[in-house]
Order: structure tokens, then sequence, then C-alpha cells
């Protein structure tokens, strides 16, 4: 009987057709939908409409913003969390790990529901009536809460990676704590906070289901606006899915992240 | 007198439960090149780190120029170190790497204003200053024109001496240095041992060397502390400590030696391998010592001149000179000649007087302190072991209730007397069973004898050491279990317990 062989070009196929069908043709049918009107003439008329509408504008502004301080957040809370954890001693650290990360693996709709029962519960006490109209807070309370251990992981996993020695020598040659921190942890954690800021800063620009649910859809995100477009208006839905895709490629350009380095992006949990 | 830069006065260190530095004391003079000399986990590096900052004594005291710094942390300490592993900074270059230190200090300047008053300003240094003295650090290793490279696409040569220019480039009154060469390969090490003392020459400042490496101990230092089991075993010039150790450890591990079971049979006169010897060191009549012998200190001739005779067994080349063995009797010895010899061949040994040394034997019989069990068994050393407890009382025997009865017909019960249990050298055996023994332990020590090996049996709960003579070779580290013969178990009641 003949075995068949498959060649390394015969097992790429499946592949290169996955990337037809999924990643190419999608974009292309997105780039012919945003530039073209109804009747499916060449046009930028969907262009100028964004560039020129003030609401959609703030709108990407607002989510950039959003995301930008749901970021900042998880990073002040991730990273003590990650330092302490990466550098004790104790035999059971991965347990504390494991509580932290735990919830990643709980149904992220009903994680924002508790959360949004919680706040129900709070507002209804008496001085915690500002609640009701805090939008913007609970929506970002809520992405740091869901997207805190994507920050978690990656930070603790570089730290690991840190020699004990590295901070001695810094100590011997007469740095002090602070020194220490700011020109050995901070700069050798880098790849960690660079990975772990792209895994949550995009998710919190797009997933609007956060936004909806704890904004009380006063909150209106561009990933919101792209899934309404897409209901009404195919051309205008292509237009802003294109702008959100150069935000999000100027960002990652801008933070390094296509740099072939040691880019942390996942765990060895 | 010199003076003392570094004193350590009876430092013991704890890790968690585990004594790793057990009551040293010693000084370090200002300006020598001392090395600590000992096997892994002798707490060799230990004692660096405290000296350093990295760990801190349980108990005792570290002075500096006679001041207290036992808790001071590292970075107030004008102690520079080069590590194991050179703990680079991988995310700077080498320049950046070097001027860590520097960025870190401050100086006092002296200025003074325009009336003339001198005022004083603790001040960083100026990037100027920083550029020269890294430079000055660079081109002391050899380096110059490396500033811009990254660690990364150093060899481990390059990146050692970047790791020394690192510490010395701060001026330290102490540069310690941890096993510094251990990562790079024979040839580089030996140069790199002439540049460090070339180094400590020019710079004249304190080197303290940790190294497992005897030979590199040997060449470098002007004093060597040998420790084992975090004891200090023996403090003296490298000549001193290679012909006169004080104890077999000191004589196995530095050099090679051949240690023998020897008796003292007259003034100056000692008897080993079945002959009589003259030799200089004095001990009482008919004690039992250790001799020990180095390899070049044993002379071949032809067999009727030579006190001993014996036949050559081996004969290895090893590039200066032949290692050569020869069987005599039951003992086998080992010397080093430039002269080559036939394996088979007869041939006469003589030992001058001061080629034998004598030490008195650290060993002479185990001690315990044992519990006696319910069922007339003695328990010590994590174990328990069978023994004739009718030793403790003259003339009792053991009823069938396993009540002890003395000779006046008393009945004891025995359960949980303490006694104090002996062991003679020659009365333990091991096995690779671990059920076929009363305890079991790690083999941590071998010593050959010439016609024995002695080994060291710790156990792993209460590390208690069993010490005996075996003719079998075994491995360091084995797990094996202890066999003690029922009657050669000695016990003596404790005196509290004979009070009772």
């Amino acid at each position: 009987m003949k075995i068949p062989r498959f060649s390394r070009k015969t097992l790429c196929v499946p592949y290169a057709v996955f990337l037809l069908f999924f990643v190419i043709i999608p974009m292309l049918i997105i780039l012919f939908y945003a530039f073209t009107d109804k009747e499916m003439h060449p046009s930028f008329s969907n262009f100028i409409r964004f560039f020129s509408d003030p609401t959609k504008l703030s709108t990407i502004v607002y989510s950039l913003v959003i995301a930008l301080i749901t970021t900042v957040a998880c990073l002040v809370i991730a990273y003590p969390v990650a330092y302490i954890l990466a550098r004790s001693t104790l035999k059971k650290k991965f347990v504390i790990l494991m509580l932290f990360v735990l919830p990643m693996w709980i149904n992220f709709v009903l994680r924002v529901n508790a959360i949004r029962e919680l706040f129900n519960l709070l507002t209804s006490l008496n001085g915690m009536e500002w609640l009701a109209g805090a939008n913007y807070f609970k929506t970002v309370f809520g992405m740091v809460y869901d997207f805190l251990p994507f920050m978690i992981l990656p930070l603790y996993t570089t730290m690991l990676k840190i020699d004990n020695s590295l901070y001695e020598a810094s100590a011997d040659l007469g740095g002090n704590a602070f020194t220490t921190f700011t020109r050995i942890t901070v700069p050798l954690s880098m790849p960690g906070i660079m990975s772990g800021v792209t895994m949550v800063f995009l998710p919190s620009m797009t997933n609007y289901v956060v936004s909806d649910m704890l904004g009380n859809a006063k909150v209106t995100i561009i990933g919101k606006f792209i899934y309404e477009y897409f209901g009404t208006d195919w051309h205008m839905g292509s237009m802003v899915a294109l702008v959100l895709l150069i935000v999000v490629f100027v960002s990652t350009w801008l933070s390094g992240g296509f740099k072939s380095e040691e880019n942390v992006r996942g765990t060895n949990l | 007198m010199a003076e003392h830069i570094i004193e350590l006065q009876d430092v013991t260190k704890y890790y968690d439960d585990n004594l790793v530095i057990d009551h040293v004391s010693f000084y370090v003079n200002k300006g020598e090149f001392i090395t600590f000399l000992g096997p892994s986990g002798c707490g060799k590096t230990t004692t660096l780190r405290m000296i350093a900052g990295f760990d801190l004594p349980t108990s005792g005291k570290i002075l500096l120029n006679g001041q207290d710094i036992s808790l001071l942390p590292p970075n107030k300490r004008p102690v520079n170190t080069v590590f194991q592993r050179y703990a680079l900074f991988p995310h700077l270059n080498v320049f950046e790497n070097i001027a860590f230190g520097l960025k870190c200090k401050k100086v006092v300047n002296t200025y003074q204003n325009e009336s003339g008053e001198s005022y004083t300003r603790t001040e960083k240094l100026t990037k100027q200053q920083i550029r020269e003295k890294v430079e000055k650090a660079l081109t002391l290793v050899d380096l110059e024109g490396f500033e811009k490279r990254s660690i990364s696409t150093l060899s481990g040569g390059q990146q050692q001496r970047v790791a020394i220019a690192r510490a010395i480039v701060n001026e330290p009154e102490i540069l310690l240095l941890d096993e510094p060469l251990g990562a790079l390969d024979l040839k580089m090490r030996k140069e790199m041992q002439i540049e460090l003392k070339e180094m400590h020459r020019r710079l004249g400042i304190t080197f303290i060397y940790v190294t497992h490496d005897q030979e590199e101990a040997l060449t470098m230092s002007d004093t060597i502390v040998v420790m084992a089991d975090g004891v200090v075993q023996q403090i003296g010039t490298p000549l001193g400590i290679y012909n006169e150790p004080a104890n077999t450890f000191v004589a196995d591990f530095i050099g090679e030696s051949n240690i023998l079971n020897g008796t003292v049979v007259g003034d100056k006169k000692v008897k080993f391998c079945g002959k009589t010897f003259d030799c200089l060191d004095e001990f009482e009549l008919n004690e039992p010592v250790d001799v020990v012998v180095r390899p070049e200190d044993i002379r071949m001739c032809r067999p009727e001149d030579g006190i001993l005779v014996g036949e050559v067994i081996s004969v290895v080349f090893k590039g200066i000179h032949y290692e050569i063995t020869a069987r005599v009797g039951k003992y086998e010895l080992v010397i080093n000649s430039t002269e080559s010899r036939t394996v088979g061949e007869t041939i006469g040994m003589n030992v001058a007087p001061d080629g034998i040394h004598l030490m008195k034997p650290k060993y002479t019989t185990n001690v315990y302190d044992g519990v006696i069990t319910k069922h007339n068994t003695v328990e010590f050393a994590d174990g328990e072991f069978e023994c004739d407890v009718t030793q403790l009382y003259p003339g009792s025997h053991i009823d069938e209730e396993e009540y002890l009865v003395k000779a006046d017909g008393e009945k004891i019960d025995l359960t949980d007397v303490e006694v104090k249990v002996e062991v003679g050298l020659h009365d333990i055996t091991i096995s690779d069973d671990a059920e076929a023994g009363g305890t079991t332990g790690r083999i941590i020590s071998i010593i050959y004898k010439g016609d024995h090996y002695r080994l060291i049996v710790r156990t792993e709960e209460s590390e208690e050491d069993f010490v005996f003579a075996t003719e079998d070779l075994w491995n360091e580290n084995d797990l094996v279990s202890v066999i003690i013969p029922k009657d050669k178990i000695k016990l003596t009641l404790k005196h509290t317990e004979e009070k009772r």
C-alpha cells in the first residue's frame, strides 16, 4: 500500500484557503463597501460624511479616551500585583495568581451582568445615587474588571524572567529601591507592559457589551457604532471599520508591537 | 599588624531551618587577595553575600574598618561584586552598564563663594566625569571602543570584563568576585586568572574571591580560607595550606594526597603501610593518626633501596608528570614523577621526613544521643536499631515480657530512657536496599585511605553523620541504608538517668 506523502506546500493549502476566504476577501469587501455609494458606484461620500460629522469623530475620541483610561487603570492595578507575585518566594503563589485570573474563565456576559446588578444595588443605597448617572465611570469600571487578567498575565510572565541577580547588581552598584525600579524593573518588564497594553487597549475600544450594559446605552463606543451601521448602512459601517483598523494599526505601530522581539503575548501558566 | 578591612565575628546564618554558616570568625587584611575555597554548599558564597549585603547574618557581626555593617543594605556598602553569571543589564549597552554605579553616586564638592568662604554641595557626577571614568575602566579591562556595543553581542570573556569594569569603576574598597571564571573555557580562565592578579596589584584594593577550584585558589591568592559544611577548616597562605593541611579534608581537597591510617611508634616515628618512617610531627606514643603524603613526595628508587616495595599497576601521562599507582601489600599509593615506569614493574619507594604530615584523626568513633524504645531497640539518627540493652546493667537479662531484669532481680522498664550510643568506625556497613538497615542517609564524603575508603553518611532529617571505613567504592550523594550489627552498638546510660 502506498502511504500518501504530503509536501510542505500541500500542507499549506488549507491555511492559504482560510486566509483567502476569511481575511483577504472580507477585507476587500469592506474596502469595496467603504468606497461605494448605495448604487454601488465608486464614491468618497462615506469618507467625507464621516469626517465632516462631529458626532462620529467625537465617538472615536470617546472610544480612545475610554480605552486609554481603562488601559492605564489596568496597568496601575496589575503592575504591583505582578511584581509582588513574581518576586515572592511563596511556594503557592500560583494559587493567588489563579484567583486573579479565574474570572476570565467565567462567561463574560454573566460577569458584566453581575457588575450591573452590583451597581444597581449600590445605587439604591443612601448617598450613592450619583452612580445612576455615572455611565462613563461604570463603563470603565466594568472594562477594568474584565480586562485586568489580560494585563496581569503578560506582566507576571515577563517579570518572572528577570533574574534576581540583576536586582542585586543594581543594589550592589549603589542603586536604591527607586533607582532599581525605574532603571531595571520597568525597562526589563517593557515587553510585558506592551503586550498587556495591546491586549487591553484594543478590546476596550470595540467591546460594546460592557458599555451597553453598564453605561445605560448612553455610552457609545466605536464598536457599537459599527454594529448599528451594519443594520442600516453597510457602506458607512465599512468606512467606520476601516477607520478603526487604521487607528489600531497606527497605535500598534507606535507602541512598537511590530518589532519581532520577544513580545510575551501569552502565558505558560 | 596589617589593618583588618573586614572582620567576621561569630557569624551564623540559617536559611529557613538549614544551618549554612556555623559560627564563623575570621578577618581580611586590607589590600590582600583572599579566596574562599570549598566544595559546593560549603557556605563560601553565602559568606560573600553577607559581606556584600544580599544576605544578613542570623547572628554575629560583620565589621568593615571596625564599623558594624551587618545590617547595612548593599547600596550603602563601599563594596562591589562581580557576579557568577555577570548579571549585566541586558537592556543597557556596555557604556550604560559601567556607568550605572557612577550615575547613582553622589560626591561632596567644595566651592568658594565671592567672599571667599568655602561651602560644600552634594552633587552627582557630571557627564564628562562619568565618561572619563568609564573610558578608564574599559582601558583597564582591554575593551576600548566597546562603549556602544549591546551586551548580547559580547562573548563570555568580554561580558566577564564588562562585569569587572562595572564593579571597579566605582572604586570600591573591596571587590567581591563570586566564581567569576566559572563560565569560561580553560584557556580563557587561565588568562583571566593572570589578568585579575595583575589588576589586583595595580588597583591595590582588597579582592575577596570565591571558587571551588583549588588550583585557581592556589594560583591567585595571598590567603586562602578553606571552608566545608559552613565551617572554616583552615586559613593560610597557599603554600602553608598545601604543605601543612590542617586535617584530612583540606589535604584531600587541596591537591592530591595519599591519606593513610598510621600509628605513632616512637619519638618522631610513625608506622604506616606496615613500615616505620621518620617524620617531623610529634604525637603521643601509640596514638592513631591520619598520615598525609603528597604524590610528589614519594620518591621512586630501586626495589632494594626502598622502605616500601610495590608493584606498578597503572601509569597515566599527565603532561608534565606521570601519575603512577603502585600496590604495596594491600595499600595503593599514588606517585607523581617526571620519570615513567612500566606496569608490572617492581619499584622501591621512600618518603622524606618533611613529606610526611601527621594529623589527629577527626573521627575516632561515632557518638549519638539515643532513646530506648518499648521493644528494647534504640532510636537515634532518624532510625531504630536492634541492640543489646542488657549491657546497660551488668549481669542483667531480659525476661519473656521484655522487661529488663537486673542482676539483683529488679525489673526495669527501659522505655524512653536516654542513652549515649557509640559505634566504632569499622562496625558500620551500608546497603543500596533502603529497608536493610536501621536508617538511611546520603553519602556526603569519600576519602581514599590507601587500602580502604572513609565514608561519611549523613541522615536527611536530623543530619547525624555516620563515619566508617569500607573497602567498597560508593558514589557521593548515593542514598544508602546504614546497617549496624546488634552487638556493635555500645550503649551507656546518660548521667541524668543514672541518678534516677
